[in-house]
């Protein structure tokens, strides 16, 4: 082996919740072969830690890539290490389950930037020997998507049988769609859109910024200090939750019902259950988060806009592409809307691309592709077995 | 990487009479879309048994569900704001299957279909038929037939035509007629020379194979 390719087998580490060992994979690419970046610089050493469920089969052309969102992590389908609770997407990966690991070998990296074991701003810096912090490299989704290559190159696969992903996971699909067209055969972007909206950045920003009202931030040096922003990252997520749900979610599961009491307390307790539900969110949220990965992951979700990197036009993302696309969206989803959907199915219209085009009807807003929605399950794995067809992937055995 | 398309091994079974016919005009492995495709019976079989490149198009939500869950590529959409995103002849052809008439300017529908491919299979009700004309003549109210079954108020069908309109159109057009027939009640083909002053008379439906001059 010589000195620029990865190292892999050991355990990958979180760099919160003091240095646990996580289950999964681990890739440590050494400093000869750095990971260039869209700001410019480039960065290495660095180490991805990915998770996989299945089995690849002998000609390698089984793999699933399941691109996590903002806030999730590579354990897809399994009891998260650190929090204990179920893996995020449980109900949709396993074994004869909609990402059916009897059939088909499925990938989540953790994203460059994150902190469940890829190299983000709460590692060390080898070259201060002191946390990264905020002299980390702005990353893009390109950068995320450059650095699974990398994964994917080093377990030899050619071509994905298919890249998935919801929000910012359906944002790497579309990137790799556009980047790799060749290495990706199916590709299901969910609730996404092709750039983040004005209205997107503004809540991105105002998380940023209550993490940064934080006084525990110390200027991003929070580690050096010994101490975590997490009442700002409570707040930022408290407020990122919203958008992740929808009004009539919110009705239907709180209304105006009280918490523990049976009137208001006049004071600014949490006497309203909606509010004791997003300080619990916020609170648990910070167990698992590293308050500098949540900025710098959404900065890059802020920078994405694959028009804008193809000449302004989305259809320059998809000439000639022969990826098989199926595109979901969801009724109640404010967060990425069907028009942004939409919008992405007319440029690939436009380039005579192969694509299907799903909206479900659901009052779950954006979340609801993390939920247990039929309709959306039975519309992927119809969408999937198609695919198998025409690469010609055996039916899996019945159980 | 072993690539291989092994959907013409299972073909499917038989069709709507009507729709077979359609089927059986299309070339084996030629690029398709079939706009309004329904619940994607067509499309499913020419994918299956004629091993085309098919796409559809589908305003109902539970058409294209069901489309996509079989695992056909099909997207929720209508033929008059969704065409216009395609490349002049990204098909080989386009399928207008009993469409037109319910789309509200079927006259760009029209143009647009012979634009994005090379040849349009278009199918719709004859208005002209003798009993849809002697119904309006004996009652002086809009007809409810078999196939034409919903009152005026109700039904999709807001842009009704005869054959010998749709002849009148094309020639607006520029479109060239590559093939007509007229079918019966059940959707069989009516040895009629078509189009003609009989075959708009007796014609229950009009099947018109077009193309751009």
């Amino acid at each position: 082996m010589s000195a620029a390719e990865p190292r892999s087998g050991a355990a990958p580490v979180a760099p919160i919740g003091s240095g646990l060992v996580l289950p999964g994979r681990r890739l440590d690419f050494p400093a000869l072969d750095p990971l260039p970046l869209d700001c410019g610089a480039s960065l290495g050493p660095f180490t991805i830690a990915y998770q996989t469920y299945g089995s690849l089969n002998a000609d390698k052309s089984n793999a699933i890539l399941v691109c996590h969102a903002l806030t999730g992590d590579q354990f897809v389908a399994e009891t998260h290490p650190v929090t204990g609770k179920p893996g995020w997407w449980e109900h949709f990966v396993g074994p004869g389950l909609t990402l059916d690991t009897n059939r088909y070998f499925i990938i989540c990296v953790n994203v460059l930037g994150g902190c469940m074991g890829t190299t983000g701003p709460a590692n060390t810096n080898p070259e201060t020997g002191q946390p990264w912090g905020l002299t980390f490299p702005v990353i893009t989704v390109g950068d995320m998507v450059r650095a699974q290559l990398r994964v994917i190159d080093h377990l030899g696969i050619e071509s994905l049988f298919c890249v998935i992903g919801g929000s910012m996971g359906g944002m790497q699909v579309l990137q790799w769609a556009a980047a790799y067209p060749q290495r990706v055969f199916s590709a299901v972007p969910i609730a996404c859109a092709a750039r983040h909206s004005a209205q997107n950045i503004a809540f991105h920003e105002v998380g940023r910024q209550a993490i940064m009202a934080d006084p525990e931030w110390c200027q991003g040096e929070y580690q050096r200090e010994g101490k975590r922003p997490e009442r700002g990252l409570s707040v930022a997520r408290m407020a990122a939750h919203i958008t992740y749900l929808s009004e009539a979610a919110l009705h239907r599961k709180f209304g105006r019902s009280l918490q523990d009491r049976d009137r208001v307390s006049y004071g600014f307790d949490a006497d309203f259950q909606v509010e004791s539900y997003l300080r619990h969110q916020g609170s648990t949220f910070v167990e698992r988060f590293d308050a500098n990965s949540y900025l710098y992951i959404t900065r890059a979700m802020d920078y994405f806009d694959l028009a804008a990197e193809h000449g302004g036009a989305l259809v320059n993302a998809f000439r000639g592409t022969k990826t098989r696309f199926c595109l979901t969206s969801f009724t109640s989803d404010w967060l990425f809307p069907t028009a942004e959907s939409r919008a992405l199915v007319h440029a690939l219209n436009a380039a005579a691309a192969n694509v299907s085009f799903v909206e479900i009807e659901t009052d779950k807003g954006h979340d609801a592709f993390l939920l247990d929605e039929p309709e959306f399950f039975a519309t992927v794995s119809g969408f999937l077995n198609g695919c198998a067809e025409h690469r010609g992937l055996p039916t899996p055995p019945k159980p | 990487m072993n690539v291989v398309n092994v959907s013409a091994t299972r073909p499917r079974g038989a069709i709507r009479v009507d729709l077979q016919l359609i089927a059986d005009m299309v070339t084996d492995g030629s690029r398709v879309l079939d706009v309004g495709c329904g619940d994607g019976q067509l499309l499913d079989w020419l994918v299956h048994n004629k091993d085309v490149d098919g796409r559809g198009i589908e305003w109902s939500q539970a058409g294209v569900n069901a489309c996509v869950r079989q695992g056909l590529s099909v997207i929720q959409g209508d033929a008059e704001t969704d065409l216009r995103d395609y490349p002049s002849e990204a098909f080989d052809y386009v399928i207008l299957s009993q469409t037109l008439q319910a789309t509200f300017d079927p006259k760009t529908v029209l143009g647009e279909v012979v634009r994005i491919g090379r040849r349009a299979i278009v199918s719709f009700p004859n208005f002209g038929v003798w009993h849809i004309r002697l119904l309006l003549l004996a009652t002086g109210k809009m007809p409810v037939t078999d196939s034409l079954d919903s009152a005026w108020y109700e039904t999709p069908n807001i842009h009704l035509c005869t054959i010998t309109d749709f002849v009148e159109l094309c020639d607006d057009l520029g479109i060239v007629i590559e093939q007509a027939m007229v079918l019966d009640g059940r959707g069989r083909p009516r040895n009629l020379r078509a189009p003609g002053f009989l075959a708009n008379l007796l014609g229950e439906q009009g099947l018109f194979v077009v193309k751009r001059r």
